[in-house]
Parts: structure tokens; sequence; C-alpha cells
């Protein structure tokens, strides 16, 4: 106090608002040009907290093995933010004060197509790249020039497989899928290459996504005795909901076959789903139990990090090749991140060796990958989705359909 | 309800000038947010829509006496109709906000005619399904409203042909604070309106209301189709300052949510909403970060706790603080 | 003909599970004036601790159910005496954002017990598969559903209509007052149905499991068809809970087989108009 009331000379007196200036400012001064921020947004509350702390985990993942492999004096810093769910208003908002305040400069997460669409459309105007991991709307890549995917879409995952369905011989189909977006996807796609294969569609399902009793449904189908039937659901929770169902009512010890993406024998539900999941035919882009080389050490880095009981599904491949894009476009660029020379680089990004095989993104921004055709099966005493046919190299049908 | 009857009675003299300027400083203060801390309007336009959400309910909740736990419906109807109009080449906003706002109305004078004959557990019930219905409605017209998926296209010119809504977000702040200040004035001037006090009269006791000749159901039915309305405002403001409309709007989360803002700040005062919802909005952020169980956790001890021992919210206490200290005073 | 004997029978099995959750909803509410939406959290609760004695301490499906009934019923009466009693004659709204407030509470708390993901219900072998009757196949587990829940039905009903206990519980829902001027302890009587109600619940929750799927978002998901069943079947009374249960399930299963597309917006429609036509539910008691 006594310091205060003194007459300072005007030399003490600098001094004290000199640091104090220097203090404020020192806290408020812009990050090195060095430091790579990047704003992540998923899910990580809600009934869908599982699913996106996959995506996470892949993304710690990989940013903790790859750390030392950035050029020296870049860092990367992750801004992580919760959406809470299917929220595109709050995705948006989220990216919106990760642009703003947060001053990021390159987006992902991206788990749901409704907040993806929502971001994408924000990034046109604000210039900030997206690399979106698991939206599967065929239509996200489309909402700007600064959107890439490194997930899948339902298009990839179900036309393939309709092609290959009607190549079975198989002649009268049914689907039965959830009901939003991805499903009108899934079930456009599958009922596209089924007829083009010469094969006929005798019934559509849309199931709502609160549905808990899934009975009456299923038992239509029955009654109609299809060939096979095509089925897509949220995964999670649900898909072992979905195959009980199917066991409940008869459906799978028959000669009706079950086939659909990968999201209905996801990983982390077989174990629930038990003995009804046996001989499910899907087809998707990763499976744990692949045995090529690059996924077996990811899936030993990843027990190792995560615990012996933990197993990356298909959205911690996502994440993980996600910022492995992220991370080459920021050594390309030596941590100077510009958004336009980030977009060209991305689109021109490959991987030969991910663990789910050689993986590139194309001119619209989507992610061609290989697809292999899966069973599941038992191994080692669990079940496991074992590939058995690879489709090589497929981007995404339904740009191929919708020419710009 | 006990906290009332104070609001009503004294009242101190303080100098004209001095009540005026408490009124307005605020909203002034307010409005130079985006000088001191920039970055932070869309987080601030988001606080304003949902004041204005909670305004319209506090006008039923709060002075009709009508729970309603389904009230995000008719925001969600606010929010789709200006979405879709926009998506169709309509997109001034100050006119989607109005025909927003008419749809709405409507709608709370379709079910509200339906609804409002019962009361208690029913009609709470009822309140619910008539959300869940127009949110299955949504969902299942994907052609009009894309679902689960949101509303894609939505876009607003620029308003008064002036401001254009970027994603900065500053023309949507101004814009948003102005309409909201509008519609508080107004439902403050309804709520001390003989109309208004009609409606207390009601809530305590609609008995002796009918015996002095009040059309109970009617003035129900109108307070009804104004939060209606209100509330579709919100949902058209919504829309227009984050350019998107999604099935959330319409979903019994965000009824939930915005009851508890609203009893946060305490029902039956116009300004409940102004304290309630700022706090939950930062409680959610800070809390839900961690773990959302903990957030849930939060919310619900302190809705329970409030019941308990809190009833009327924050402003509730103060008030009953403020009359204890004058009570010191004089004593 | 095959067809509809199949509905008839989800239907029935449906509707069985929603009435065994919310007849103690009904009773209560008729009782002691208590809007309850935490009801759900009582049902979720018999579910998780089914689940929980079968999966990791391997009892058989029917004594977990059992377990789970009688510590979810014994949580209830203390729950009524600790907490529901002292908000009787509050506001409609108070006791709303009380059980809100609970249900959040408990919601929070089960998922840090148990995670978010909903829970996986293993099903025993004799419970699995199809049985056929009648030239119908029908799955094991609704066949166990609907005989078990028969026999519980029945079982209540001659509670309710034979015993002295019941009685005492008719009269209190009809005039508490007059009940508690003969004689009647009518606090500890509220404490008892109550424990009996939720315990009611808990077996609805543990025997549906797999129809209702026990997660986290369980009491708020279901909360609205609980909710339909007591407001369409009318309150303090087990009868009109019934009839409004089955001809949920039916109706719902129905739409489904026939008319998909309309989803769930039948059901709200439906309950709509006949609570305008009968806004205190189809058998009203006041």
């Amino acid at each position: 106090m006594r310091f205060l009331k003194m007459r300072t000379p005007i030399l003490r007196q600098h001094a004290i608002v000199g640091t104090l200036a220097a203090l404020m400012f020192g806290g408020l001064a812009p990050v090195s040009a060095q430091t790579v921020k990047i704003g992540v947004i998923l899910t990580y509350s809600g009934p869908d907290a599982a699913l996106g702390e996959q995506i996470d985990r892949g993304i710690d993942l990989f940013t903790k093995l790859h750390e030392k492999d950035l050029p020296p004096g870049v860092k990367v810093e992750l801004i992580k933010r919760d959406d809470t769910g299917v929220n595109p208003a709050n995705a948006k908002r989220l990216a919106q004060e990760l642009v703003l305040r947060d001053q990021v400069q390159i987006l992902t997460g991206g788990q749901w197509t409704p907040n993806a669409m929502a971001v994408a459309a924000l990034t046109k105007e604000a210039k900030v790249p997206l690399v979106t991991m698991t939206a599967g709307g065929s239509a996200v890549t489309l909402q700007s020039p600064y959107v890439v995917r490194t997930g899948w879409t339902l298009w990839q995952t179900s036309y393939p497989l309709a092609q290959w369905a009607a190549r079975q011989g198989w002649k009268k189909a049914y689907t039965a899928v959830s009901d939003f977006a991805p499903g009108y996807d899934g079930e456009a796609a599958f009922i596209k290459g089924f007829t083009e294969g010469g094969g006929t569609i005798i019934g559509s399902v849309r199931i709502p996504l609160a549905t808990t009793d899934y009975l009456p449904y299923f038992q239509k189908i029955k009654d109609v005795n299809p060939d096979v039937v095509y089925v897509f659901n949220p995964s999670g929770p649900q898909a072992t909901a979905f195959m009980k169902a199917f066991d409940d009512i008869g459906i799978i010890n028959s000669k009706i076959k079950l086939i659909g993406p990968l999201d209905i024998t996801s990983d982390d539900e077989l174990p629930n789903m038990g003995r009804s999941a046996l001989g499910v035919i899907t087809l998707g882009q990763y499976s744990p139990a692949a045995t090529r080389q690059s996924n077996v050490e990811f899936v030993a880095a990843w027990k190792k990090q995560y615990g012996a009981d933990s197993t990356p599904t298909f959205f911690a491949v996502a994440g993980w090749d996600g910022m492995h894009a992220i991370y080459d476009a920021i050594k390309a660029q030596n941590g100077k991140i510009d958004p336009d020379q980030t977009m060209k680089l991305l689109h021109q990004w490959s991987d030969p060796n991910s663990p789910r095989g050689p993986i590139h993104i194309d001119s619209a921004g989507d992610l061609v990958q290989n697809l292999y055709l899966r069973r599941v099966e038992e191994r080692n005493g669990h079940l496991a989705n074992v590939e058995f046919e690879t489709i090589e190299q497929i981007g995404d049908p339904w740009k191929t359909f919708n020419k710009q | 309800m006990s906290g009332m009857a104070a609001s009503s009675v004294a009242v101190e003299h303080i100098p004209r000038s001095g009540v005026w300027l408490a009124k307005v400083v605020p909203w002034i203060a307010v409005a130079a947010l985006p000088l001191a801390l920039p970055g932070y309007e869309p987080l601030a336009t988001q606080v304003f829509v949902m004041i204005l959400f909670a305004l319209s309910l506090d006008l039923l909740v709060g002075f009709a006496g009508i729970v309603t736990l389904g009230h995000a419906g008719l925001f969600g109807i606010g929010g789709y109709t200006a979405g879709i109009l926009s998506v169709h080449g309509f997109t001034d906003p100050l006119l989607t906000a109005l025909c927003a706002m008419v749809t709405a109305a409507i709608t709370g004078l379709i079910f509200g005619i339906a609804m409002l004959r019962t009361k208690g557990l029913t009609l709470l019930m009822l309140t619910m399904a008539s959300a869940f219905l127009l949110y299955e409605i949504a969902n299942k017209a994907t052609g009009l409203t894309g679902g689960e998926d949101g509303l894609q296209g939505v876009s607003f010119a620029p308003v008064f042909g002036l401001f254009a809504f970027d994603f900065r977000g500053k023309t949507a702040f101004f814009y948003t604070l102005a309409i909201l200040f509008l519609a508080f004035a107004f439902l403050r001037a309804l709520i001390k309106s003989p109309f208004g006090w009609s409606l207390r009269g009601i809530r305590e006791n609609d008995a002796r209301m009918a015996a002095i000749g009040c059309p109970i159901i009617l003035r129900r039915l109108i307070v009804y189709v104004i939060a209606s309305a209100f509330a579709g405002l919100a949902g058209a403001l919504q829309a227009q300052s984050t350019q998107f409309v999604a099935l959330y709007s319409l979903s019994f989360e965000l009824s939930g949510n915005v009851l508890i803002m609203l009893i946060l700040g305490g029902s039956g005062r116009l300004y409940g909403s102004f304290v309630g919802v700022p706090m939950f909005m930062l409680a959610q952020d800070l809390l839900a970060k961690q773990d959302p169980a903990n957030w849930f956790l939060g919310q619900g001890t302190i809705l329970i706790g409030m019941v308990m021992l809190a009833p009327g919210g924050i402003l509730g206490v103060c008030q009953r603080g403020v009359a204890v200290i004058r009570a010191r005073r004089r004593a | 003909m095959t067809t509809i004997t199949t509905i008839l029978f989800f239907g029935v099995a449906y509707g069985m599970i929603l009435y065994l959750i919310s007849v103690g909803l009904s009773v209560t509410m008729g009782l002691m004036n208590f809007v309850n939406l935490a009801h759900g959290v009582f049902a979720m609760l018999g579910g998780y601790a089914t689940v929980t004695f079968m999966n990791r301490y391997g009892v058989p499906f029917l004594a977990a159910v059992a377990i789970g009934c009688i510590l979810v019923a014994a949580l209830g009466f203390v729950l009524e005496r600790a907490l529901y009693r002292r908000l009787y004659g509050r506001s409609e709204l108070d006791q709303v954002l009380f059980s809100f407030g609970l249900i959040l509470v408990a919601v929070a708390i089960v998922r840090i017990a148990w995670g978010p993901l909903a829970q996986p219900m293993r099903l025993p072998d004799y419970l699995k598969g199809q049985v056929e009757i009648f030239n119908v196949t029908l799955p094991a587990y609704r066949l166990v559903l609907v005989g078990f829940g028969t026999a519980v039905i029945g079982g209540l009903w001659c509670v309710f209509d034979r015993t002295l206990f019941g009685a005492r519980i008719r009269a209190a829902v009809d005039n508490r007052a007059m009940a508690q001027a003969t004689g009647i302890n009518t606090s500890r009587l509220f404490a008892v149905a109550f424990g009996l109600g939720t315990g009611l619940a808990a077996l609805g929750g543990g025997l549906g499991a797999d129809i209702l799927a026990i997660a986290p978002a369980y009491p708020l998901q279901y909360i609205v068809y609980f909710l339909i069943v007591v407001a369409v079947g009318g309150l303090g009374n087990i009868k009109g809970p019934f009839i409004a249960a089955l001809a949920i399930g039916l109706a719902d299963t129905a739409c489904r087989y026939f008319v998909p597309e309309a989803g769930s917006i039948f059901i709200f429609a439906f309950v709509f108009l006949i609570l305008i036509w009968q806004p205190r539910g189809i058998v009203a008691r006041r």
C-alpha cells in the first residue's frame, strides 16, 4: 500500500504498466505460427457417446504415435467440443466458436450426417478445411469445396453389396432400414444395385428409430418369404436389438439370408448379439479381425493403449485415417496452414497402408477404399467379421450417378 | 406460488428515473457485448432465442398455470415454417418470422381447443403427446423437412436489405436482441393489463373467476395461442440465426430443458427467463464438458433441491432475501 | 389367419408389459394425486437389477426378476417416506419438476454405475427360439411373458377386489378423508402402495427387458407411453389401464404390420381422439 501512496518515479510507473501490458498481451497473444489448432467436434455425451469415444480414441492414438513425425517446431493442438448427439444446430454453433474464438485452422470430427452438413455449410463461408470422419450421407461433401471425408457413405457400402447379392442368384429381396437419411441412402443404393442385377424388390419398410418392438415388422418379412433381406440400422445397441428380433421371429435359422452394410454387425456389439449373428454377411471397409499387417499393428497398438478388452471398430479407423490425412497436410505445409493449399493436398492424399487397406481421397472429397465382404464367424472363442472377398477401390457411387 | 403476492403488493418509493434507468441500462450493456467479447455473438444469440422461448413458456406456466411439457412443438413449427419458406424462395427475415408466428399460433389454437378442456395429468400428457405427434410428422415428411438430416439450404436475405446474415454472427446478434426487446415489451404490457391479471386469477382459483363471470376456457385458449405465437417466433429466430432447422427443435428434450431454464430463474416473473437461461447454458457448458452424467446429476439435484428448498427459482430466493432485509431495516 | 393370430399375440405381449409397468403409476396417482413422471425409473431399475443378477451372478431369469422386484419395491417404499411425502400438497408444477429432477438424477447414477450403453439381455436357452401352438409359431419368450403376465395380473386383481388391503386402497382412492376417518392409516397405506406399484414396475421392466431395452435413456424414452396408458385408462383403478394398455399394444402392433409408414403418428392421434371423447380416461373412478 505504501508503495502506491508514494510518489513513484516515472520509471517505476512505466515498469508497472509495461509489466501489466506484457502479461495481458502475452496471455492474449496469438499462438506462434507453428502451432496448428484443430477443432474436433464429436459426441462425448449421451447414448451415442461410445461411438464418439471410438473416433476420439482413434484420433488420440494417432497423434500420440506420430507426434514425432511432425517437422521440428511444429505442434498440433486439438480443441475438442461435444455436440451431445445428433444436433446440427449445436454442431454449427460449436464450429462457429472454434473458428471465431479459438481460431482453429482445421475442423474435424463430423460424426453424424446432420451435424456434418451444418458444419460443412459453414466452412464455405469461413474457408476452413473440414475433414469429416464418419458422417455417411453422400451429400456432405457437396456442401462446400472445403470438405473431405475419411469414413464411408451408405451408397459405398450398399450398392456393391446389392450387385454382389444379385450375382449370387438371389431373386427376391426385402429391404428393412432405419427411418432416417442414411437409411434412405442405403435403401436407394440397394434397390438400384439389386434391380440392375436382375433381382426384384418384393417389399420395403422403414423402421422408426425409436421403435422398441420390431417383431411386427419382421413378421411381415417372414410372411412374404424373400431370398434375402437387406438391413440397415445405426449400429450400436439397435444393431443388437435387430439381430435378436430376427432370431425371435425365426428368420435367423431359416433360408432367408441377412445382409447389410457393416453397421449391422458392429464389432463392439457382436458379443451381445451372440449366436444369432452367425452367418450374417456384410460389406464394409474395416474389420478388426483383418489379417493384413497394417491392421495387426494397429490393433496391437490399440489394445496396448486402451486395454486388451477394447476393440477398435470402423469408427476408430475413420478417426485414425482422418488424423493421418491432416498430419500429412500439416507436414507438407510445414505448419503454415493455407486453406486452399490444404484442400489441394487433401484431395490428393493417399495411404496404401491404412489398417483398412489402400485408401485415397478423390476429387469429390470422398474416400476411395477397398470394401470387403465379411461373414460373421467364430474365431478363438468369440465372434468376428471375417473378410472373404475384396471389392477393390470403390468411391461414392452416388456421385457417379449424379454427376454435378 | 407463495412469493407471488409479495411482488404485486408493496411498491417502494424509488424515483421514476431510477427505475427507468435500471430497466434500460442492462439492455444497452448487452448490446455492447460484441465490443467487449468478440466471438461470443453466436452464443449470445442462442441465449436471446432461448430467453424469448422461455418467456413464452412463462406466460403459460408462470401466469396462466398451464404446465406443458410439449412447448417445443410450437418452437419447432415456427422454425420449420421459416426454414421451409426460405428454401422455397421466400427469404425476407421479417416476413418469414411473421408467418412463423401465425403458423405457430394456428397450431396452438387447434391443439389448445382439444387439450385445454382437460386438466392435471391428462393435460400434461396431451401436451407431451402433441409435441411427439408434431415430431413424428416432421420426421416422416422428409421431403418437406429433411427428417433427421435437418432442413438443408436454409438461407435468408439481409435484414431490411442491408444487414446480411454471415457466419460471424453480428447481424444475427443485433436482430435477435432487437426482436427480443420488442417481444418483451409486448409481453410485459400484456401481463400488466387486466387480461394478464385475470390469468393470474384463473391460475389461483378458477372456480371463483368463473363465478365473477370470467370466460376461463376462452382466456386460457387466448393465452395459449399468444404463447404459441411467441414460441414460434423464437423458433423462427433460431432458424434465421443458425440458418438451419433440425428435429431437435420439436423434441421432448428441448421442452424439458426450457422448462428447467425457466424454473431456475423463477417462473411468474418475466425477468426469471433472463436469469435462468444464461445460468442454465453456462452450467451446461461447464458441467457437461467433463462427463455428461455429471450434468444430469447436477440438473436433477438442483431441480429437486429447488422444489424442496427454494421454490420460485433464483429470483424467488432473491425476492425473499430482499424481503428479509427490508423487514430487518424496518425493525 | 395366422397373421391375425400372430399380430394379436404380439400386441397382447407388448400391452402386458406396458400394463405391468403402468398399473403401479395409475394406482399411486389415483391414491396420492401426485404427478410422478419418474415412474419409468423404477421399471428401469428393475431391468438393471434383473440383467445384473443374470449376467454377473448367473442367477436364473425369473429369480433375477423377482429379486429385482423386491429390491425396487423396498427402494420405492423408502423414497415415498423420505421424499415424495413432503410434496403431496404442492402444486402440479412442483411435482412435475421434482419427478423430472428425480429422473435426471437416476439417469446419471445409472449411467455412472453401468455406462451409457444398453444392457445386454442374455435370455436363458429355454426362452429362446420358437414354439408351435395350433399351427402358429410363436417366440418362446413372448409366450412365457404372456403366461406370466396373466398370472400376475390375475393375482393383482384378486388382491384388489378380494382382500382387505385392496379394499383399503380403493377406499382411499375414492375419498381419502373418509378413509382416514374410518381408521385406515392412509399414510402407511400410501407407502405400501407405492412400494407395490414400483415393485410391479420393476417386474415389468425386468420381464420386458428384451422388448424395452434397458439403457440410461429408458425413463425419458418411454415415459410418454406409460403416461398414455394411465391417462387413457383412468387414474386410481387397475382395470382401465389394462384395457388401455391392451388397446395401445394391439393398435400399435397392427399399425406397424399393415401401415408402417405411419410410424408412431397413429398412436398419438389415437390417444388425442380418445381423450377428447373421454377426458377422464375410459374407466374414470372420480
